[in-house]
């Protein structure tokens, strides 16, 4: 993992308050399955994308709705725990 | 003489090509706002303006080139030409989603660094002037090398301009073959995303932010506890209006019915032919047909659920509870269309990633409760259950039904549970998903779903059901007793001889001679458990006025409630259907796993119309 050129990384996806504006400041792809980490990328999740939490299910663990570039992509905790953004 | 040039519509899942094969074609292939509508190719044919025929191939959507699914898989193995017995495409039309470029165009990307001719189809331009983006196509055509049209599939917008475009690229291959093999284009995704996200700047001259009315609706559907009340009461909705909207039309068809029956015992001479047509044919199909308008309000929900966008949001909701049994929010797209028919939501979960979760799926579905067993339900609940209020408008048949349902629903969690830690067990798989934007449902999509559903369900009526009718009349009609014997004519024939044989398996869940007559004809369709029972008591009480009434009269007479109650369960659980097991074999290549379905879900029918039965006949029922 790759993240010793930024100091800003401080959250996580899933620590994200709910419409705050974020950036995707890096992914922790060996935490992630193969599979699943293709897919993140084929739904272009990458370093500098703009990225909102939308809705979150906050009854339990659900999965979490993030506006990613100008789509609505669900995900489950585990995964949006890999993805680290920073914040204005 | 050379084929017509073939073309593939590829894309993203749910960027328009279906919408754009029916448009090119004039087919009528399913549309649907959420992605993995499509799981298999289809082919039509189209013809250029010049005159030139085309075959035209519309394909499940993709992410990239290389598959994570089984419907996937089928798109990557036709365009590169990997596909048995298919020829590689002489041509492909990308197709976009041109309010969602940034993402849509790293796969175009690849698509046209495959080398073969392509056109890109700049889709749902309408919903991109919704968003407040304003295009310009000459500049991602000069960006990307290729023809780019724009096209609004579901109101034919643009689709003469595509076919031009079309027209100039088939047997043009080369050129376009040379501007887009410039070596530029690599396989790293994240590098082609970054490319697209350039080349949508360049392609988008303006955007004015506007309110997206998606997030508004969002904020209550995937709220965490606004969304799952909104999720049961729409289901709510669903069952209680297939119970009650379906009333008259279904008692006008019922009279068409019974005024035939009549009719044909008023005019033709007594004899066996009038008793085929009579008791087997309008008896038998008659009963079935009656439940015509349930079964098409029940598929009208699920085609605006479908074609709204509500699909992933119901996925979203549930893959908490899903992912407690083993399974993915995903799952719940083909278990919801499960409700409509189990053989198309065996066939949906082709868009499953995950071999265990697909088969974990595949072997629930069928407990979903489908259309097909509304006839057996109503007829039970509407002889055997008051319609009482319960309260405000939720009456006591409805509040049956709707339990009915989620017994199917219950017993399918607890199966997938059990499933997982067995026979399918294995990682636990993730949950990713696109969520479409909402769409107002088209009228005209909706109309032609419940018109091919309509032609399904008549077509049953008319082949398998009519089929199973016949052949159970023949047997509960020969041979005949002899003059001034006492055993009626049910019990000397054949079927009564067979069923009186393998009633006392049943007896001890509370089934009857009549019931075991029904079940063994409905393994073919379970619709034709009440053909049967309609046959049965027509054959039985000669002299009955035809039509549902008399059947109800006999089901009083002869059924005790406990018994009903245990009829309905078994019809919870049991695999009663031909087509169910055969898809099963094809979607999972042999016979094991449906061997597999039909022992555990027939023995959990055993079990749970026992314990019905004996609970109901304990507390008095
Ligand atoms: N507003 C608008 N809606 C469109 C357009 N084209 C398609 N749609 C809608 O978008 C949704 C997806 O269309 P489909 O044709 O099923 O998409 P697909 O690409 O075949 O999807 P998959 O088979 O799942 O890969 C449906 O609800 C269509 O009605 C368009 O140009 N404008
Ligand atoms: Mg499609």
């Amino acid at each position: 993992m790759d993240m010793s050129t930024s100091v800003m990384i401080s959250v996580t996806l899933e620590k994200l308050p709910r419409r705050q504006p974020a950036t995707v400041a890096g992914i922790d792809w060996a935490q992630l399955a193969v599979p699943e980490a293709r897919r993140l990328r084929e739904l272009g999740f990458d370093e500098g994308v703009a990225i909102e939490v939308l809705h979150r299910a906050t009854l339990g663990s659900g999965p979490i709705a993030c506006r990613i570039g100008r789509m609505t992509v669900a995900l489950r905790r585990a995964v949006a725990g890999a993805i680290h953004v920073s914040t204005p | 003489m050379t084929p017509a040039p073939l073309v593939a519509l590829v894309g993203n899942p749910n960027s328009g090509k279906s919408a754009l094969f029916n448009a090119l074609t004039g087919a009528r292939q399913k549309v649907g706002n959420y992605p993995g509508v499509t799981v298999e190719r289809h082919a039509g044919r189209m013809a250029l303006d010049d005159g030139r025929p085309v075959e035209l191939l519309d394909l499940p959507g993709a992410y990239s080139l290389e598959p994570s699914s089984p419907d996937e898989r089928v798109t990557r193995d036709v365009i590169t030409g990997a596909q048995a017995g298919e020829r590689l495409p002489d041509a492909i039309i990308v197709v976009v989603d041109a309010a969602n470029l940034d993402n849509h165009l790293r796969f175009a990307l690849q698509l046209i660094a495959l080398g073969l001719p392509v056109v890109v189809a700049l889709n749902m331009i309408d919903l991109a002037t919704r968003d407040g983006l304003t295009l310009d196509p000459e500049a991602l055509a000069r960006e990307l090398g290729v023809p780019v049209v724009p096209t609004v599939a579901v109101r034919r917008r643009g689709i003469d301009d595509l076919k031009q475009a079309l027209a100039g690229v088939i047997g043009h291959g080369t050129a376009v073959r040379l501007a887009a093999g410039d070596g530029s284009v690599t396989d790293d995704i994240v590098a082609l995303q970054r490319r697209a996200r350039a080349i949508a700047l360049a392609g988008t001259i303006s955007e004015t932010p506007v309110r997206r009315w998606t997030h508004a609706i969002d904020a209550i559907a995937l709220h965490p506890v606004a969304g799952l009340i909104l999720l049961t009461a729409i289901l709510f909705l669903m069952f209680q209006a297939v119970f009650t909207w379906a009333v008259v039309p279904a008692d006008a068809i019922d009279a068409g019915f019974a005024d035939l029956g009549n009719a044909v015992r008023a005019t033709m001479p007594d004899g066996v032919l009038r008793s085929l047509i009579a008791d087997g044919v309008i008896a038998g199909v008659g009963a079935v047909v009656v439940f015509l308008p349930q079964i098409l309000i029940l598929f009208f929900f699920i085609l605006l659920l479908e074609a709204s966008g509500y699909m992933v949001r119901a996925a979203f909701l549930m893959d908490r509870i899903m992912a407690a049994v083993g399974l993915s929010g995903r799952a719940f797209i083909p278990l919801l269309s499960s409700f409509a028919c189990a053989v198309p939501g065996i066939m949906a979960t082709r868009s499953i990633e995950d071999e265990k979760d697909r088969l974990t799926t595949i072997l629930i579905a069928p407990l979903m409760t489908c259309s097909a067993r509304l006839p057996v339900y109503t007829l039970i609940i509407g002889t055997f259950i008051p319609n009482n209020p319960v309260f405000g408008f939720v009456r006591l048949q409805g509040l049956v039904m709707f339990s009915l349902y989620m017994m199917g629903i219950v017993g399918a969690f607890f199966a997938a549970l059990v499933l997982r830690r067995t026979v399918t067990k294995g990682a636990s798989s993730g949950f990713m998903m696109e969520m479409p934007k909402y769409q107002w449902p088209r009228a005209r999509d909706v109309l032609i779903g419940l018109y091919q559903r309509a032609w399904i369900f008549l077509r049953r009526a008319g082949t398998i059901i009519l089929f199973s009718t016949i052949i159970l009349w023949a047997l509960l009609s020969f041979p005949k007793p002899p003059a001034g014997s006492d055993i009626s004519e049910v019990n000397y024939s054949v079927a009564g001889r067979i069923a009186n044989t393998i009633t006392p398996a049943f007896e001890p869940i509370g089934f009857n001679r009549d019931i075991t007559l029904a079940l063994i004809p409905a393994m073919a369709a379970r619709e034709v458990a009440v053909a049967a029972i309609g046959t049965v008591y027509a054959i039985d009480d000669p002299d009955a006025p035809a039509g549902q009434e008399s059947m109800i009269e006999n089901l009083r007479k002869r059924w005790t409630l406990p018994t009903a109650l245990a009829f309905l369960m078994w019809f919870v659980f049991a695999p009663q259907c031909i087509s169910t097991i055969a898809i099963t074999r094809r979607e999972t290549n042999g016979w094991k796993w449906p061997a597999f379905m039909v022992g555990y879900l027939f023995v959990l029918a055993y079990i749970a119309s026992g314990a019905t039965y004996w609970i109901a006949s304990a507390i008095g029922l």
